[in-house]
């Protein structure tokens, strides 16, 4: 039989219900490989009680014949999620020793679909990185290494617990959030499957506030089928937020069984960057013959502000990063550096609390927002994300999804591109315009580079079209075959 | 578009964080490189475009106006660094 940690979302649940395994023995099997994954620094804090717990549950509903969508399947949270009663930092010193009295919505979907709760996983702090190096709790590790070397690589970010610990087979899946591309470009860093949202389509009531307008949450898993299944959990309208589509959820699962042919795939043409490594470009052409194979058609498009998303998102987030952010201030939650005086207390606490990262942008954004600036930069940035928005749109009508690397390179190694911020925000070109834009992407593992380490192909669908994207990756997906397997497997270990 | 130490002294008071004399040289000159290479949104003609504050394409749900919580203190204030007899405390703000 299959290790029990080398099991899909949809096979293990397909087990449970036939009772191959208990959700005990699933939830023990990977307890272990938490365990075993510590070298990675993925899981801030392990809840292996609360798994068994949950995991007995599960059994008793099974065993009724009462199983839930999600029944008995362990799950690593990312640590951005609010869990009531477990600490959740954001990956941040400043939410030091917080532990949130509610929970999330979206993880309050997961367990009332019968998930099992595995623990809290690491984070760039606030969700702000592209390599996971900012967290306040140490970088996590990718358990890929490149072919021949054993330099320690990065697993993306900002979700790069996230994805190191499925990817390392100490979770079935996990939750992340995407910002500007924390789910996607961590999910093609690791080999696997990183699915955003829709803007809308699932509750931000209980994820700790980055850049409002853009902040998603979505499913990383090891099959597009998976994603699926998981999307369905988390997703639903929530009057406690405000952006939550009131839009019904529709069952992904059956859209990956949707055949591709006569569907228009974009190529837009503007994503053909100067210096894009030739792997990067012959597995995107690739991707494109693989589609067409299957009956679609490849059409060209254009999206011409594509190069000034990054610069309008790096306003943008930011801006509304330092708003989010002004309420820690020492007083109700979390760090606090006493002082005698009350604004003394607020600069030495923040001082203190935020790492170089979020303090350099929480001082953009402030700049940006500052009077004398605020029409040239903030208004600008969003007149600038209408005509982005605009871009897709219009796009659109020819074309049924879009076709795209995920980032423009591989993994790199923990140490490289630390010192140019600006080097670092290049790792979300591709991911950024979509985010911007509100539209559904997704990331599947597609192909290895020359020295051995995963690369990602993108599909951004239309809004509230996850269907169709779903069906376009899994098409991806089945002619890919990506079998290749990081160096550090946890679940083996176990 | 660059910035000084000054400016960096004054967005940090802006944001209430304690920036020490000697890193506002840095964080002036990475500030300003993030701002220069932003810069390039100027070439973007946008007049008379409206400005995107959400892709949410709809109108703020309003709802009875009733109360749907509460009753929570000690929960609420579980998490404070200080608090006393059911208030959050801070350092004396008022002489």
């Amino acid at each position: 039989m299959t290790a029990l940690t080398e099991l899909s979302l949809a096979a293990a649940r397909d087990g449970l219900r036939r009772k191959a395994f208990s959700a005990r023995e699933l939830a023990a099997a990977h307890v272990k490989a938490v365990e075993a994954a510590r070298p990675l620094n993925a899981y801030l804090a392990e809840t292996p009680e609360r798994a068994l717990a949950m995991a007995d549950a599960s059994d008793r509903r099974i065993g009724r014949g009462e199983a839930l969508p999600l029944e008995g399947i362990p799950l690593a949270i990312k640590d951005l999620f609010c869990t009531e009663g477990v600490a959740t930092t954001a990956g941040s010193r400043i939410l030091g020793g917080f532990v949130p009295p509610y929970e999330s919505t979206v993880t309050a979907n997961l367990w009332r679909a019968g998930a099992v709760m595995l623990g809290k996983v690491n984070m760039d702090e606030f969700a702000m990185g592209s390599a996971n190096v900012t967290s306040a709790y140490g970088a996590v590790e990718s358990p890929w290494r490149r072919r021949g070397e054993n330099r320690p690589l990065v697993p993306g970010g900002s979700s790069g617990g996230s994805a190191a610990a499925v990817a390392a087979r100490a979770a079935i899946a996990a939750t992340g959030t995407d910002t500007g591309g924390s789910i996607r470009q961590p999910a093609s860093f690791c080999g696997i499957v990183g699915l955003k949202p829709t803007y809308g389509r699932c509750s931000r009531w209980g994820v700790v506030a980055f850049a409002s307008s853009l902040d998603q949450a979505g499913p990383m898993t090891r099959t597009v089928r998976d994603a699926a299944i998981m999307l369905g959990a988390m997703a639903g309208h929530d009057p406690k937020d405000s952006t939550s589509a009131p839009v019904p959820v529709p069952d992904f699962e059956p859209a990956v069984e949707r055949p591709v042919k006569g569907l228009r795939i974009g190529i837009p043409r503007e994503y053909r960057l100067d210096g894009m490594p030739a792997e990067i470009e012959a597995l995107w052409r690739q991707g494109v013959s693989w589609l067409e194979a299957q009956g679609a058609t490849a059409v060209e498009i254009g999206l011409p502000l594509t190069k000034y998303a990054l610069p309008a998102y790096y306003i943008i987030a930011p801006a509304e990063a330092s708003s989010n952010l002004a309420r820690y201030d020492g007083v109700r939650f979390g760090l606090r550096v006493p002082c005698d005086s009350i604004d003394g207390m607020y600069e030495q606490t923040r001082a203190a609390g935020f790492g170089a990262e979020v303090r350099r942008r929480i001082l953009i954004g402030t700049y940006v927002l500052s009077a004398g600036y605020f029409d040239a930069y903030y208004l600008k940035a969003q007149r600038v994300r209408t005509l982005i928005a605009r871009d897709f749109d219009a796009a659109f009508r020819s074309c049924d999804a879009i076709l795209t690397p995920t980032a423009p390179s591989a993994a790199f190694a923990i140490g490289e591109k630390m010192n140019d911020p600006v080097a670092m925000y290049l790792n979300d070109v591709f991911t950024v315009p979509s985010s911007l834009a509100g539209l559904p992407a997704i990331s599947v593992p597609a192909g290895l580079s020359e020295d051995g380490l995963p690369l990602g192909l993108q599909v951004i669908g239309r809004a509230f079209d996850e269907e169709g994207m779903l069906s376009v990756a899994a098409a991806l997906e089945r002619a890919a075959g990506f079998a290749a397997m990081p160096a550090f497997l946890a679940g083996s270990a176990a | 578009m660059a910035l000084d130490k000054a400016t960096v002294a004054h967005i940090a008071t802006l944001a209430r964080i304690d920036v020490p004399e000697a890193d506002q040289e840095t964080l002036a000159r990475e500030l300003s490189n993030i701002l220069g290479w932003i810069a390039q949104l100027d070439e973007v003609p946008t007049e008379g475009v409206e400005p995107m504050s959400s892709v949410a394409q709809m109108s703020l749900p309003l709802r009875e106006d009733v109360v749907t919580d509460g009753d929570c203190a000690e929960r609420i204030l579980a998490n404070a660094p200080l608090q006393a007899r059911g208030f959050f405390v801070v350092p004396k703000v008022v002489e």
